[in-house]
């Protein structure tokens, strides 16, 4: 009789306060700690539902205990769940295949082409050195030693006859093809993020990077011209290289942008800037990546399997035709619905 | 002072949409390499087991075919490892590898926003100068013997900077985390204790005088709250009898019930104070306004 009309008559306000919301709580724990646990798919609709409402609700216990009472695990207890239920709620990724469907959809074209300033630099930079490269061995053939190290070099230097150069150029398998594709790939890659990186240092390493690879080609061509293969070399370096090359460049032009944005942060602070520039920049590199594997496979089975000379130039041609045409094409933006 | 200066400088306000401000624990360095050596060391185990497998797999053919898929797996497997592991964890939904969850570490975006893929990549791919820059310039010299002394100690204290750079700002930042806008918190999580001062017979138990409960402001209430909490018998014993002392009151032996009823006594007076606009800090007495006041 006495147990409806006569509640427990708490004398603090917490303990008021704790008996008529925490229910709430405990809900708002249970979901966001199955969230953590397993994922979000693991709710059904009424939690899915509840949730927003009762992180709103949370949030606001926690400004009234904040303000009345004194009872020091209690607050602490629905910082900690707010926070939790925030990161669920505002913090996580999108859905993943969704990411991937933007990056290539717009992330990626829009990022490269928002570099575009840093990429003609970086392209400069690399015609400078394979110019200058070409040059150098051409005057003295002595230079070759000095730009190219020599287990890179494997019998192509100066004094190789044009007979056993053109071999090479030929030759075809030699060595499991898939191993070769993966060890360039790998290789290149990694050369490519480590050039971005290197942007860090205002831009420095990078260029001297993009330099080297510059003059190492040109050093290259300089020892087929003169043999008269520069156009069998072209075809065997070009049906890669088109990809390869745009994607340095294009690695390159990135660590420009890094370099950049913490040198001359313009308006924004540093740091504001620092980030700025790696949102751009990070879809680029990851673009990077996916094409030096294409490059890879051009590499170690395109150009293994296809001999001619004419052959190649079209497989370059194209893929650098495909490659620019994604990147470059203006296209309508995509209707928001 | 009160607290330790180093737990309150990892501490970062944040505050959500809805206005309100939440405490983040940043993970200090110590944690954030132990949580990274723990990565490292997982991936080569994983390196290993794949070889391992490949090769008992591959016992029965050609020689030549098991070393090149052998080759192949270290090869892709250490680049897609080294650049990636990292990455494909922190986009997931915990927003962690292996090693921080381990430790109880997350990453999140500065501005509290979603986390991108995007930052995640960016945070990852500066740890090639960070980590790799300066271990392949102490392989280089190793393979190379001591041929430039002096080379050797600059190319170290240059790559130095990047791998210590976390040590020289507040946030504890790595490069990585300064061009991706992201930081590394603590996951935390406590329960809700129980109600110290929740009961209603209290009152009835023991009574206490104005002048014994005007003796401590909210900072001891709270480290009452913290004694009673951890529930260690010496403490509790300890604090109620400087309570006893300096109030006056005789001794009572049983000291955890008597500095419970202390506790809810105390609790009751300084939160009657606060509706009324008074907060007491502290034992000296310094009395903050409020600007809320609920009933």
């Amino acid at each position: 009789m006495t147990a409806i009309a006569d509640p427990p008559r708490w004398r603090v306000n917490a303990s008021r306060f704790r008996a008529a919301h925490e229910a709430d709580w405990a809900e708002l724990d249970r979901i966001v700690t199955l969230i953590e646990r397993k994922s979000v798919r693991a709710l059904d609709d009424d939690a899915l539902l509840a949730l927003p409402v009762l992180y709103r609700t949370t949030l606001s216990s926690l400004s009234v205990a904040r303000e009345t009472s004194l009872d020091r695990a209690l607050t602490r207890y629905l910082e900690q769940l707010c926070t939790r239920a925030y990161f669920q709620i505002y913090g996580v990724p999108g859905r993943i295949w969704r990411q991937i469907a933007d990056f290539f959809v717009e992330g990626w074209p829009m990022a490269v082409r928002a570099l575009w300033r840093e990429t003609i630099a970086a392209l400069l930079l690399t015609l400078a050195g394979t110019w200058a490269g070409y040059l150098l061995v051409r005057h003295d053939p002595a230079w070759f030693y000095g730009i190219i190290p020599g287990g890179l070099a494997d019998g192509r230097d100066p004094a190789a006859s044009a007979a056993s150069l053109q071999k090479m150029l030929y030759s075809g398998a030699h060595g499991p093809l898939v191993t070769m594709a993966t060890a360039l790939f790998t290789h290149n890659a990694q050369i490519a993020i480590f050039a971005f990186a290197l942007g860090f240092a205002f831009g420095v390493p990078t260029a001297l990077l993009l330099l080297y690879n510059g003059l190492m080609l040109g050093a290259f061509v300089a020892i087929y011209a003169a043999k008269g293969l520069g156009f069998a070399f072209g075809g065997w370096v070009l049906i890669h290289g088109t990809t390869e090359l745009s994607a340095i460049i294009l690695a390159g032009a990135a660590g420009f942008r890094i370099g950049h944005a913490i040198a001359f942060p313009g308006r924004l602070s540093r740091s504001g800037s620092a980030v700025a520039a790696g949102r751009t920049t990070g879809m680029v590199v990851v673009g990077v990546v996916l094409m030096l594997l294409v490059a890879g496979l051009l590499e170690g089975i395109g150009r293994q399997t296809i001999l001619v000379d004419s052959e190649r130039y079209a497989v370059a041609g194209t893929v650098l035709a495909g490659w620019l045409t994604y990147f470059y094409l203006p296209r309508g933006r995509r209707a928001k619905a | 002072m009160r607290k330790p200066k180093a737990a309150t400088s990892l501490r970062r306000p944040f505050v959500t949409p809805e206005g309100v401000s939440l405490p983040l624990d940043l993970g200090g360095a110590g944690e954030r390499a132990a949580a990274f050596l723990i990565d490292v060391i997982l991936l080569v185990a994983m390196l290993i087991a794949m070889s391992v497998v490949l090769g008992l797999m591959m016992r029965g053919t050609a020689k030549g075919e098991s070393e090149e898929a052998i080759g192949i797996v270290w090869l892709l497997g250490f680049f897609l490892l080294r650049n990636f592991w990292f990455a494909a964890f922190e986009i997931g939904r915990r927003g962690c590898t292996p090693g921080k969850r381990l430790l109880g570490l997350r990453v999140i975006a500065r501005n509290g926003a979603r986390l991108t893929g995007g930052a995640v990549i960016v945070r990852n791919a500066m740890r090639e100068i960070e980590i790799f820059l300066p271990l392949s310039f102490l392989g280089v010299q190793a393979a190379n013997g001591l041929a430039d002394r002096f080379l050797t100690i600059f190319a170290l204290a240059w790559t130095g900077i990047f791998l210590l750079f976390p040590l020289f700002n507040r946030d504890r930042l790595r490069i990585g985390d300064f061009f991706a806008g992201t930081w590394v918190v603590h996951t935390m999580r406590s329960d809700l204790g129980s109600d110290l001062a929740g009961d209603p017979a209290a009152a009835l138990r023991r009574s206490f005088t104005p002048a014994a409960l005007d003796l401590y402001g909210v900072f001891e209430l709270q480290t009452l709250e913290n004694v009673l909490r951890r529930g260690d018998g010496d403490a509790i014993a300890t604090v109620a009898g400087v309570i006893q002392r300096k109030a006056g009151i005789a001794y009572d032996p049983d000291a955890r019930a008597f500095l419970t009823d202390y506790y809810a006594a105390l609790c009751l007076r300084l939160e009657t104070g606060l509706m009324v606009g008074k907060r007491r800090q502290d034992k000296h007495g310094r009395i903050s306004k409020t600007h809320v006041v609920r009933g």
